[in-house]
């Protein structure tokens, strides 16, 4: 840094914040641009999702369990499950709809749409988002995009069925499927969303590039706004390849184009291509966020500096870039060119190593640490315990001999919710219960934050850690009624004890839905720094105003001085003057070089 | 839960289980070190009166070292990978003298098609079997995997054999039973509402029985072709592709050796 800013400097900057105009009720709750709003908004619809998605899985989990057993609650239409006996068409909609919508409209909105919109201007200390317009506009193009969702089930022929990849021959004609309007209203959807996250992504790289508070420099960002930075950039390349595939799988299906038409010269690999070159980068777009709430929340709770940050923002890079490389793993059976699967096997086991360089430093974090057992620590700490079997899971499937029994078996089910729920769900517990105070001003019930978090935790493990071992012994992902085959049967009684602790595991999530409706009105009124942090969004009220802060903050050190020795108390706000607490020397030249 | 997988009874079946049983014990020795080290911090660094945090900001020399270990350790896995990946899939070093047949998938079913008398496939004296695959023990066999409709995928755990069946692709497999029996063939592709009624058997016979029962069947075929020209009255010039056999229209799809794409 060439020019140390003083404080008085900046108390003369005009300020957006300083304006608070009286906004009609329009204006303040549904066509907003505050990016709190915003971020909120995206909240209840992808909690709502969330529930839905969960939902959906307990249905198939009856399904798994009790094949062919009328379900205890006969309200579903003839055309999904006549005498509450669920038909197989109507399972693999379940399949497609379930992972579509937590992958899509949960788990994506969730980390990408809610933290990126409430942490991202708050934590870089600007009053909102560089566009807040095109925000407000980002959002209510994902409305539409859900309902249409939604109403794809109600359609003649029902919800997609081809599963949430929609693999191509299987979704480009209805006479595979029995799904006609069903599959092209998730192709619209999803375009649809895919436009709302390019407008999110474009909205939150200007704003960090550009509205960064002074003294911010970049490697005095928090690790979550770093995260969401990097995230953005794979969002903005990743959506449009997406949106390609989406509109020519649409054209085949109802212009009579032949993309992936094999009869007529098209090429079902290409869809795989196209899906899985969008997919992988999706797959860390799932999970990056998580991880800065994670790095955050872990030194939060340790009273530590995050240990290792500059390798913690080089290993989010590494993994970022590594994605656009790695495709080629989902399709190592798919008859794409042995060859190729070799390579693929190279670059895709070398993501092992940033992602264990983040596991070590988050243990690095708490060695030495002074630590607060709160409800959003344990989440980060399940995080970092499930992550690890998630990632070592991944290392399976990563050699390609070893894959080939285990592709496209309940092995990789289990993978897959060990990275998105054990992995990316309790990140966003997390969050939630950590950033519930610059929402809503209060905060979560600590104990029935606990009771949520130790019945989701056991619930979660029981469910999907014998996936795993199902796997192994070779059930196929997808299958409407495993008892069908011999050599499953004898693993029955493992599929009615997943689903027992899947019930139970959704039911827990009742608990946290209360908790977190409740604590709006009835939550303890947080202040504005009640987990003692240091970033710039603890400076502001909680809830930040409209515009934030009453002045531009000024920043002057990094955002983990967690326990700096000589210093009054063991954190100290980036926007604190040098002058206001004892900080050693390197406090700010530690983490700006 | 069981981490052990169950016999495999193909050549290569134990190359897989090899490698899969060295990476458990790295990843389980990994899992239990970090996992167990996870706790103990929580457990010993837990807040207590007066205690206070070291104001630690990280160290290159462990950024280094947990940079190259894991480096070091899953290059190693993929160098031990790649030869064994490679023996299976790549139809350049599949072994000889194979006995070959032609499979075909289709919305759900599985159709074993076998070259008859002329040993060539597609001409009038194939046969073939429904949802069944008779082939020889302690011999290689090369099969020819096609799809009729939608994506399928060929799938014996007892084998440790996998590969999806494309339409529009005629996709090379490979293997070699050392064990007679009868094993469940699966489809571990999403393939429609029968996907998961989609299983077959591939009966894995003594050498001697498999002949025998080859000979009958290319027997019964030539009887029933035979049966057909006499019947039909045009004699014997018009044999060859005058009788359909149920899957002439597969032919008809423009058809790719895979490895294009």
């Amino acid at each position: 840094m060439s020019h140390v800013a003083t404080k008085t400097d900046y108390d003369l900057l005009p300020f957006a914040g300083e304006h608070h105009e009286e906004l009609s009720f329009v204006r303040k709750y549904i066509f907003s641009t505050d990016h709190k709003t915003i971020g909120k908004q995206f909240l209840f619809m992808s909690l709502l999702f969330l529930l839905l998605g969960g939902t959906l899985a307990t249905v198939m989990r009856w399904q798994l369990g009790f094949p062919g057993t009328p379900l205890p609650v006969d309200i579903l239409p003839e055309t999904m499950a006549p005498g509450g006996i669920i038909l197989p068409e109507f399972y693999n909609s379940l399949v497609t709809m379930h992972g579509t919508f937590m992958i899509f409209f949960a788990i994506m909105p969730l980390l990408v749409g809610v933290f990126g919109n409430l942490l991202i201007p708050l934590q870089i200390g600007a009053a909102d988002m560089a566009f807040p317009k095109l925000n407000m506009f980002s959002f209510w193009l994902a409305v539409p995009a859900g309902f249409i969702m939604l109403a794809s089930f109600f359609v003649e022929g029902g919800a997609a069925g081809a599963g949430w990849t929609s693999y191509a021959p299987l979704s480009t004609s209805g006479e595979f499927t029995g799904v006609y309007l069903g599959q092209q209203l998730w192709l619209i959807s999803l375009f649809l969303l895919g436009f709302s996250s390019i407008t999110g992504a474009v909205n939150y790289i200007t704003t960090i590039i550009n509205l960064r508070a002074p003294g911010l420099t970049w490697f005095r960002l928090p690790l979550t706004v770093w995260a969401l930075f990097i995230t953005a950039i794979l969002v903005l390349l990743a959506m449009p390849i997406l949106a390609g595939g989406l509109i020519m799988l649409l054209t085949d299906q109802t212009l009579g184009t032949t993309f992936f038409k094999p009869e007529l010269g098209g090429e079902p690999l290409l869809w795989q291509h196209l899906f899985w070159y969008f997919g992988h980068p999706e797959v860390y777009i799932l999970i990056l966020p998580a991880m800065g709430i994670v790095s955050e929340v872990i030194a939060n709770g340790a009273r530590k500096p995050v240990f290792g940050y500059h390798s913690m923002v080089f290993a989010i890079a590494a993994i970022a870039l590594l994605s656009w490389i790695v495709w080629g793993h989902h399709m190592f059976m798919s008859g794409m060119n042995p060859r190729l699967g070799m390579t693929f096997m190279f670059t895709t086991i070398v993501i092992a190593v940033p992602s264990a360089i983040k596991v070590f430093n988050w243990l690095g974090t708490l060695w030495k640490g002074n630590i607060h057992f709160t409800t959003p620590f344990l989440h980060s700490v399940a995080f970092v315990a499930l992550f690890i079997i998630g990632g070592l899971s991944g290392v399976f499937m990563a050699s390609t001999p070893v894959d080939i029994p285990i592709h496209d078996t309940y092995f990789i089910v289990a993978h897959i919710h060990y990275v998105l729920f054990g992995g990316s769900l309790f990140a966003i517990f997390s969050g939630i219960t950590y950033w519930y105070p610059k929402l809503f001003g209060t905060l979560m019930n600590e104990t029935w934050g606990k009771i949520h978090f130790i019945g989701t935790f056991i619930a979660y493990n029981l469910a999907f850690f014998p996936m795993h071992g199902i796997g192994l012994q070779g059930m196929m992902r997808r299958l409407y009624d495993p008892t069908l085959y011999a050599y499953l049967q004898p693993l029955q009684p493992w599929n009615v004890f997943i689903s027992y602790s899947v019930f139970v595991l959704f039911a827990f999530q009742f608990i946290f839905a209360a908790n977190f409706l409740l604590s709006i009105w009835k939550g303890k009124k947080a202040g504005p720094n009640p987990w003692r942090a240091n970033s710039i969004e603890w400076s502001a009220p909680s809830p930040p105003p409209h515009g934030n802060f009453e002045r531009m903050p000024v920043v002057y050190r990094g955002p983990y001085e967690y326990s700096v020795p000589g210093a009054r108390e063991d954190f100290i706000l980036q926007t604190d003057p040098p002058d206001s607490s004892v900080a050693p020397h390197h406090t700010s030249a530690s983490t700006s070089h | 839960m069981d981490w052990l997988l169950d016999p495999s009874v193909s050549t290569f079946g134990p190359d897989i289980d090899r490698i899969y049983y060295i990476i458990l014990v790295i990843t389980g020795a990994v899992f239990f070190g970090t996992e167990l080290l996870l706790v103990y911090f929580l457990f010993r660094y837990r807040h207590r009166e007066g205690q206070r945090a070291e104001y630690i900001h990280g160290s290159t020399k462990a950024e280094v070292i947990w940079t190259a270990v894991p480096f070091v350790i899953v290059v190693v896995l993929a160098f031990m990978s790649a030869p064994v990946w490679n023996r299976i899939k790549n139809p350049e070093v599949f072994p000889a003298d194979s006995y070959e047949v032609m499979l075909t998938a289709r919305q759900f079913e599985w159709e074993t098609r076998y070259a008859g008398a002329d040993g060539q496939f597609e001409t009038a004296d194939d046969f073939t079997l429904l949802n069944r695959m008779n082939v020889p023990v302690d011999r290689p066999i090369l099969i020819h995997l096609a799809s009729e409709d939608v994506i399928h995928s060929f799938f014996v755990y007892d084998f440790r054999l996998k590969q999806d069946a494309v339409p529009g692709m005629v996709i090379p497999i490979w293997f070699e039973a050392i064990q007679t029996g009868e094993y469940t063939l699966g489809c571990a592709e999403l393939c429609g509402t029968g996907h998961s009624t989609m299983d077959g058997i591939v009966a894995v016979q003594p050498q001697a029985e498999f002949e025998a029962w080859e000979a009958t069947q290319v027997a019964a075929r030539q009887a029933v072709l035979g049966g057909v020209l006499a019947s039909l009255d045009i004699g014997a010039e018009a044999g060859n592709g005058a009788v359909t056999s149920g899957l002439a229209e597969g032919a008809a799809t423009p058809m790719h050796e895979h490895g294009d794409f």
